[in-house]
C-alpha cells in the first residue's frame, strides 16, 4: 500500500471515528443518527434477514437495464450525429445545457403515464444516462486523429474496417469514461426516483423507513448503499485510469 | 450591381453560416415540438396535455399572484445554495490546489463523492435541519459544492507558476496575490465549476421540494400530480426546464468567452 492510500483510508477511518465518537457522547442526538458501529451491525441482521436482498435484487435489475439501454442508445447515438456536423453543431447547445433540466421533475410524469411500475425508473435512469454516454462518444470520436484516418485511406481499407480497426480501438478510454458515467448516472436515477415515488427497491426501503422513524433500518440501508455504489464507481474509476494509462494519455 | 459578387466578403459568409447554425437550431426547437405533439396524440389528454395547450397554462401560471411565492422560493433556496457551494468549494477547491499532497488525497475521495446518488442522505439533512428551505438549500449546496471544488482545485493545481514567482519577486502581499493573480488566473475554471455547478444544485434543490416539501416548483408538481391536473404538472416543469436551459445557457457563454480570452 503506498503512502497515498494510508494517509487516505486514515482520514476516511478518522471521519468515522468522529462520527462514532459525535453520536455515542450525544452531542449528534440518536433521533438524528445512529452510531456508524450500530449502523453496520443493523445492516448486517438485515442482510441476514434477506430483506436487503429483495430491495437489491430490484435496484440492481433496473439499474442494469437503464444502463444497458443507455450505454447502446447513447453510443448508436453519439455516432450517427457525429457523422453528419451539420446536425452535431446544432445538437451540441442542447446537449451541454441537458443537465441543467432537473429531470426528475419528469418522474411523476411518467408514474402518471406508465403507472406505478419499474417502467418509468428505468426511463428516468435512461434519460439520466443516456446523454452522458452520447457526449462521451463523441468526444472519443473527436479525438482520433487526422492521420489515423489518413493511414486508413492509404491501405485501401473500407469504412467498416476503418470503423473496426482504427475508430473504435482509439475511442475506448473515452467510450469508457462514458460507460462508468452512464453506471453511477443511471444508479443516481433509479434511486432517486425509487425515493420519490416507487413500489420497492433499496430507494423505496430508505424512504418508507424515513416515513415510519425507523431510523435503525434506514441508517443501515443508506450505508449499504454508498459502500456498494461507491465500490462499483470506483472500480471502473480504476479500470478507467488503467485505459488511458495505456494508450499513454 | 457589378460590384456585388466582389464584395462577398469573408464577413458575409461568416454571417450566412451564423444565420445557418440559428437556423438549425430552431429545426431541433421545432422537432422537439413536434415529437411532443406526436406523443400528446398517442397518449391523449389524460396523460401529456400538447404543447400549445402547457404553453398556454404556463403563461396562465406566470401571470397568477398563487404562482411567484413558489418560484420565488426555490429561487431563494437555488441562490443560497449556490454560495454556500461557492464560497465552501473555492475554498476548500483553493486549499487543496495549493496543497500538493492533500490535493493527492482528497481527489479520489471527491470523485467517489461526485458519482454517489446523494439523494440517499436527504433524509439525513431531513433529521438535521427539519422540513424547510434549510433542508432543500443544505441539499443542493451538497450536490454543488463537489464541482466546484473539483474545478477550482484543477484550476489552482495547473496554475502557471511563473505567476506566482512574479507576484514573489514584486512583494505583493498574500491578499494581493490572491486578488490580482490567483482569482484571474482561475476564474476560466471556477466558472465552468459554476455552471456544472448550477444544474446540480438546482437538481438538488427540486428532489427536495418533490420529497416532503410545502412550497416551492417542486411541491407544485407533485401537488398536481395529486390532482390529476396534467397541464399544470407540465407547464411547471416546463417553466423550469427553459428557466434551467436559459441560466445554464447563459453561463456557457461566459465560460466560453473567459476560456478564449486567456
Amino acid at each position: 500500500m503506498n503512502r497515498l492510500t494510508l494517509i487516505r483510508t486514515v482520514v476516511i477511518v478518522a471521519f468515522f471515528g468522529l462520527l462514532e465518537i459525535l453520536c455515542r457522547t450525544g452531542i449528534i442526538s440518536p433521533f438524528t443518527m445512529i452510531p456508524p458501529s450500530e449502523m453496520a451491525v443493523e445492516l448486517w441482521l438485515l442482510i441476514a434477514s434477506g430483506e436487503v436482498a429483495r430491495g437489491m435484487r430490484q435496484t440492481l435489475g433496473n439499474v442494469a437495464v437503464a444502463c444497458f439501454f443507455a450505454i447502446t442508445v447513447g453510443f448508436a447515438v453519439g455516432a450517427g450525429v457525429h457523422a453528419v456536423p451539420r446536425l452535431r453543431r446544432a445538437l451540441d447547445p442542447f446537449l451541454t445545457t441537458y443537465y441543467a433540466v432537473p429531470f426528475f421533475v419528469f418522474y411523476p410524469l411518467l408514474v402518471f403515464i406508465f403507472g406505478m411500475n419499474n417502467f418509468p425508473m428505468i426511463m428516468i435512469g435512461f434519460l439520466f444516462a443516456v446523454v452522458a454516454m452520447i457526449i462521451n462518444t463523441l468526444n472519443g470520436l473527436d479525438k482520433i486523429p487526422r492521420v489515423y484516418r489518413k493511414v486508413a485511406r492509404m491501405h485501401h481499407m473500407g469504412r467498416t474496417k476503418t470503423a473496426l480497426l482504427i475508430e473504435l480501438p482509439y475511442a475506448i478510454p473515452n467510450l469508457f469514461t462514458g460507460v462508468k458515467l452512464a453506471v453511477a448516472y443511471s444508479f443516481i436515477g433509479v434511486i432517486a426516483a425509487e425515493f420519490i415515488l416507487a413500489p420497492g427497491g433499496l430507494g423505496y426501503a430508505i424512504s418508507f423507513a424515513y416515513d415510519n422513524f425507523d431510523n435503525n433500518t434506514m441508517y443501515a440501508l443508506m450505508l449499504f448503499i454508498l459502500v456498494l455504489v461507491t465500490i462499483i464507481n470506483m472500480s471502473l474509476h480504476a479500470y478507467e485510469r488503467r485505459l488511458l494509462r495505456r494508450q499513454g494519455r | 450591381m457589378a460590384g456585388t459578387q466582389a464584395t462577398y466578403s469573408r464577413k458575409d459568409h461568416e454571417r450566412a453560416e451564423r444565420l445557418r447554425y440559428l437556423g438549425d437550431i430552431a429545426l431541433v426547437i421545432l422537432g422537439i415540438v413536434v415529437v411532443w405533439q406526436i406523443l400528446h396524440m398517442l397518449a391523449g389528454d389524460v396523460a401529456i396535455s400538447s404543447p400549445l395547450a402547457t404553453a398556454i397554462r404556463a403563461g396562465e401560471l406566470l401571470g397568477s399572484a398563487n404562482f411567484w411565492p413558489h418560484a420565488g422560493e426555490t429561487a431563494k433556496a437555488l441562490v443560497y445554495a449556490l454560495v454556500i457551494a461557492l464560497l465552501i468549494g473555492i475554498g476548500v477547491g483553493t486549499w487543496l490546489g495549493a496543497h500538493k499532497l492533500s490535493g493527492a488525497v482528497a481527489e479520489p475521495i471527491l470523485v467517489a463523492l461526485y458519482s454517489l446518488p446523494k439523494i440517499t442522505l436527504y433524509p439525513l439533512i431531513l433529521l438535521i435541519f427539519g422540513l424547510g428551505i434549510e433542508a432543500k438549500i443544505a441539499f443542493g449546496a451538497i450536490h454543488g459544492v463537489i464541482p466546484v471544488t473539483i474545478f477550482t482545485m484543477n484550476a489552482v493545481k495547473n496554475i502557471n507558476r511563473v505567476f506566482l514567482r512574479s507576484a514573489r519577486v514584486m512583494k505583493l502581499t498574500t491578499m494581493q496575490t490572491v486578488t490580482r493573480i490567483l482569482l484571474p488566473a482561475t476564474l476560466p475554471e471556477i466558472v465552468s465549476g459554476l455552471r456544472v455547478g448550477f444544474s446540480l444544485t438546482l437538481l438538488g434543490v427540486v428532489i427536495g421540494e418533490l420529497f416532503s416539501s410545502h412550497r416551492g416548483m417542486g411541491f407544485l408538481v407533485m401537488r398536481a400530480i395529486g390532482l390529476h391536473d396534467v397541464s399544470t404538472m407540465m407547464a411547471v416543469t416546463l417553466i423550469l426546464a427553459v428557466a434551467a436551459v436559459a441560466i445554464s445557457s447563459i453561463l456557457l457563454y461566459i465560460d466560453n468567452r473567459l476560456h478564449r480570452r486567456t
